[in-house]
């Protein structure tokens, strides 16, 4: 019989059910936009939900998006372009993909424990720059340890596929909580300070040097790019296919962390404080939010105007967030209105 | 890494209640409002900044 499946590995490894430890494996989600240009010096979350990109190279420019070139089975990727070409301009500069997975989805891993779980990471990768790479998993709690593992890119502007084992932890207690268990990076360039040293395949503590010490270098050229996609971070010693989700599966799992929301609400005076307001209602984030983003419209009658954050007072109740602002017009006091607009709530880690 | 540029910072007070709720400012020169949750990478960035000594949080107006 080909292929049989043993038990043994069956059981030990985790074939069937839910695999996936990354969210937005396959780049579906992007709720902030498809592209951002004119990124330098700076860090955030632009466009494929989860994925933080930060581009501190120097005076290197960067464009980031949700691309659709992507290999056989996928529709989109991870797409970082270099516009204006630099080079690291101090020995900390950094370019780098990270996503933070939250604690209490890894305690299947038993890290910290005598039957901790080794772990595999497989992406897609694409560029026009062939040779050695970085990727990075840390682990910020109860002890600031990281593996460093370096894979290798052959061919140039061709799809390839990497699997990178992790070894367990046996020392590295991961908290069962919402905050942060695992950091996984992929390295993109750095300055020196973070590529002087070895790349580890061991959990070893944190040291800069060996986090991307084999450097890519994205950045000195604009013909530099870099693809990624069909990143899958599972248990056992064993890349597994691509466990491939709805978008609507893949939304709602981003929406823990990032939703915008169109909403449509009534607004109402309040004579006894001199007052308006209105509630936004949102669904259960990781955290209480942050108010990234705001738009507001009225319609009927309304007194105070109410044209940025600064404009009102914000409040956090469990799943809504309430706006208040002084109200100057006594023309309709106690009246209700209707209020219209957008929210960007971030809750990420 | 790098250090997020926090500036004008002020907490907000709930009109009905006059307690702070939550603290505007300016990250990166974006406008955000951030509740104050230890919890919320925002807030606790702001902190960190504040324990340093590199920011201050003025008072509602």
């Amino acid at each position: 019989m080909a292929n049989p499946i043993d038990l043994a590995t069956l059981l030990r490894e985790q074939v069937g059910g839910r695999r996936n430890l990354i969210i937005n494996g396959a780049m579906q989600v992007a709720q902030r936009g498809t592209s951002e240009t004119g990124i330098t010096g700076a860090s955030g979350y632009y466009t494929c939900d989860r994925y933080q990109f930060s581009g501190f190279i120097g005076s290197t420019v960067f464009t980031v998006s949700q691309s659709t070139d992507a290999p056989d089975g996928f529709s989109n990727s991870f797409k970082v372009d270099v516009t204006t070409a630099g080079s690291p301009s101090t020995a900390d500069d950094y370019c780098q993909i990270i996503q933070r997975i939250e604690g209490q989805n890894l305690q299947q891993l038993g890290f910290g424990s005598s039957s901790a779980q080794p772990l595999t990471l497989s992406f897609w990768v694409k560029s026009n720059k062939t040779g050695a790479a970085s990727v990075e998993l840390q682990q910020k709690d109860n002890s600031d340890k990281q593996v460093t593992p370096s894979y290798t890119i052959n061919a140039a502007n061709t799809w390839e596929h990497k699997v990178i084992n992790i070894p367990a932890d046996t020392s590295g207690l991961i908290n069962n909580d919402n905050g942060t268990g695992l950091w996984v990076l992929f390295w993109l360039n750095s300055g020196t300070n973070l590529n002087s040293g070895t790349n580890r395949t061991t959990w070893t503590a944190e040291n800069n040097a060996d986090r991307n010490a084999s450097n890519l270098g994205i950045g000195g050229s604009t013909d530099d790019e870099f693809y990624i996609t069909g990143v899958q971070l599972e248990v056992g010693e064993t890349a597994t296919p691509f466990e491939h989700r709805s978008y609507g599966e893949e939304l709602a799992l981003s929406q823990r962390y990032y939703q915008v929301i169109a909403y449509s609400t009534a607004g109402q005076q309040d004579a006894a404080y001199n007052t308006d307001h209105f509630s936004v209602p949102f669904n259960v984030m990781r955290v209480q939010p942050t108010l990234d983003a705001f738009t507001f419209n009225k319609a009927g009658h309304v007194g105070g105007s109410l044209t940025n954050l600064g404009g009102a007072t914000i409040s956090y109740f469990d799943n809504a967030v309430d706006f208040v602002w002084s109200s100057t017009d006594t023309a309709y006091r106690n009246f209700g209105y209707r209020v219209a607009g957008s929210m960007s709530l971030k809750a990420e880690l | 890494m790098k250090e997020i540029v926090i500036t004008n910072a002020r907490y907000m007070v709930d009109p009905y209640t006059n307690e702070s709720v939550s603290i505007i400012a300016d990250f990166d020169g974006k406008t955000i409002g951030v509740p104050l949750s230890t919890k919320n990478t925002d807030y606790a960035e702001i902190m960190r900044q504040v324990e340093a000594g590199e920011l201050t949080i003025e008072p509602a107006d």
